[in-house]
């Protein structure tokens, strides 16, 4: 299990953001993380394994949803997506570059 | 945190300020390599800039070729140069253009010559402005006076979260200290170009830099390719990195606050007074930094993920990543591991601090870690084919 003593299991940049990043290795089970730039403090389910750097969902997604993190649209789902599930290329595509696809 | 440490470097014909002192033997055109090789070999001591084009070109390529090896000539880390080109014309460009600076410039062409007696005329002259080089000492500068560029690469989201906004804390800083400061990478700010544009100080800069923008997207989406794995790239996508966007954001992250002044060409040196400017780069890092120092930066700032390991010949290279894997396994190639900040052990001002006591430090002589591990990248942007 992932443990809090050292810092956060990962960190969202701003409210409103639908995904945050791990900033360890996670397992799935209870993890808890934060704003970069703020005090509060969120616990969810962990559905996925994820990496260190990469993101997980802090609410439910449906298909074709704008994803937003830095408070901005930085793609749209491919699928629909549940809180607590890794989120990366196989669920995310850039909704600029239109033949940018996993 | 921030020692207050009194900043030393050399000042130049032009009033520009360095932060390193080369005597550079510069080749006009690949073909001039080998000579220019031969006679940084023979006066060690001085610095060859091997390159792959300067044949052939023609029209703007041609024009940013030449703006590229003039500005690394003219750059302020540069005390001397040495111009070996094929044939004299081109070479004379190039040494008009950087006699501009008033620093000392000689060149040699090889046709009606041969290699050989070229290497020994060049060489002649390079040691005798290496040994004049010697003699020049550091003064005490300002910061204003120094040109600072910065460029990420290798990014993952660590990146967004740590190095870059600890990079945008010096970027802040440094324009409040009345410094120039140039970022670039012009397809990176897909999703926030909007961002950018809001942030110029007035319509006509807004519309330069629209129109680079505008410009440099339809040539990469005309060509229709899934650019999954080349913007982002296989390193970004393995960091978790997942769309362009996402890599903008992050990207945008390191230019801090502050109203751009200027937009600006590939290697175009900054014409409306100190501020922060775009200009116009691949998103390539030893492209994009070789146009940065060209156009005069003669520090840069690197915010990496996954650990990119670019260097620059005449442009100190700063690296500073906040992924706590890449700072343990690449730990020869970090300046600042900013990694703190994902554990909450410090604040980004803290971080800020901690970066500009490392720019201090290099700038005053210190060697950045590239500089150590001999990263010397020096490529030119190729617009389209040659003729």
């Amino acid at each position: 299990m992932t443990s809090t003593s050292s810092g956060p299991d990962f960190l969202a940049h701003y409210d409103g953001d639908v995904v945050a990043v791990a900033v360890r290795d996670l397992v799935p089970g209870t993890v808890e993380g934060g704003y970069l730039r703020g005090p509060e403090s969120i616990t969810l389910e962990l559905l996925h394994e994820v990496p260190l750097g990469h993101k997980l969902a802090l609410t439910d997604l449906e298909a074709g949803q704008d994803v937003v993190e830095y408070g901005l649209r930085i793609g749209v789902t491919t699928e629909k997506i549940t809180k607590g599930s890794y989120v990366h290329i196989h669920n995310l595509r850039s909704a600029r570059w239109q033949n940018s696809v996993a | 945190m921030a020692e207050q440490r009194g900043l030393t470097g050399y000042r130049r014909e032009d009033g520009s300020v360095g932060i390193r002192n080369y005597t550079v033997i510069l080749p006009v055109d690949d073909i001039s390599n080998a000579a220019a090789e031969a006679v940084a070999k023979v006066i060690p001591g001085t610095l060859a800039l091997p390159h792959a084009y300067g044949r052939l070109q023609f029209g703007p390529d041609l024009d940013l070729t030449l703006r590229t090896l003039i500005g690394t000539g003219s750059n302020a880390n540069v005390a001397s140069v040495v111009v070996i080109g094929i044939e004299p014309t081109w070479t004379d460009l190039v040494v008009q253009g950087i006699a501009k600076t008033g620093k000392k410039v000689q060149g040699f062409s090889i046709e009606r010559n041969g290699d050989l007696k070229t290497i020994e005329k060049a060489a002649r002259a390079a040691a005798s402005f290496l040994q004049d080089d010697s003699e020049m000492v550091r003064e005490p500068v300002e910061r204003r006076e120094i040109v600072l560029s910065i460029k990420c690469g290798e990014s993952d989201t660590t990146s967004g979260l740590g190095s870059c906004p600890t990079t945008s804390e010096a970027v802040d800083r440094w324009v409040d200290a009345g410094g120039t400061v140039l970022f670039g990478e012009t397809t990176e700010l897909t999703g926030g170009e909007h961002l950018i544009a809001e942030r110029c100080v007035n319509e006509e800069v807004r519309a330069k830099f629209q129109k680079i923008y505008d410009n440099y997207i339809e040539i990469v989406e005309r060509t229709g390719a899934n650019l999954l794995g080349s913007q982002p790239t296989q390193g970004n996508i393995r960091g978790g990195l997942s769309t362009i966007e996402e890599k903008a954001m992050g990207n945008i992250a390191k230019t801090g606050t502050r109203p751009i002044v200027g937009a600006l060409e590939s290697a175009e040196m900054p014409d409306s007074g100190p501020g922060l400017y775009f200009m116009d780069t691949s998103s390539a890092a030893a492209e994009c930094i070789t146009l940065m120092a060209a156009a005069g930066a003669v520090v840069h700032l690197f915010p990496t993920g996954q650990g990119n390991v670019i260097g620059n010949p005449i442009e100190p290279v700063i690296k500073l990543t906040a992924n706590p894997v890449t700072a343990e396994t690449m730990s020869e190639h970090v300046d600042l591991d900013c990694s703190g900040l994902l554990r909450r052990d410090y604040d980004l001002a803290t971080a800020g601090d901690k970066l500009m006591d490392v720019i201090d430090k290099t700038i005053n002589g210190r060697l950045a870690s590239a500089e150590v591990l001999g990263h010397r990248e020096f490529v030119m942007t190729k617009l389209y084919p040659s003729a």
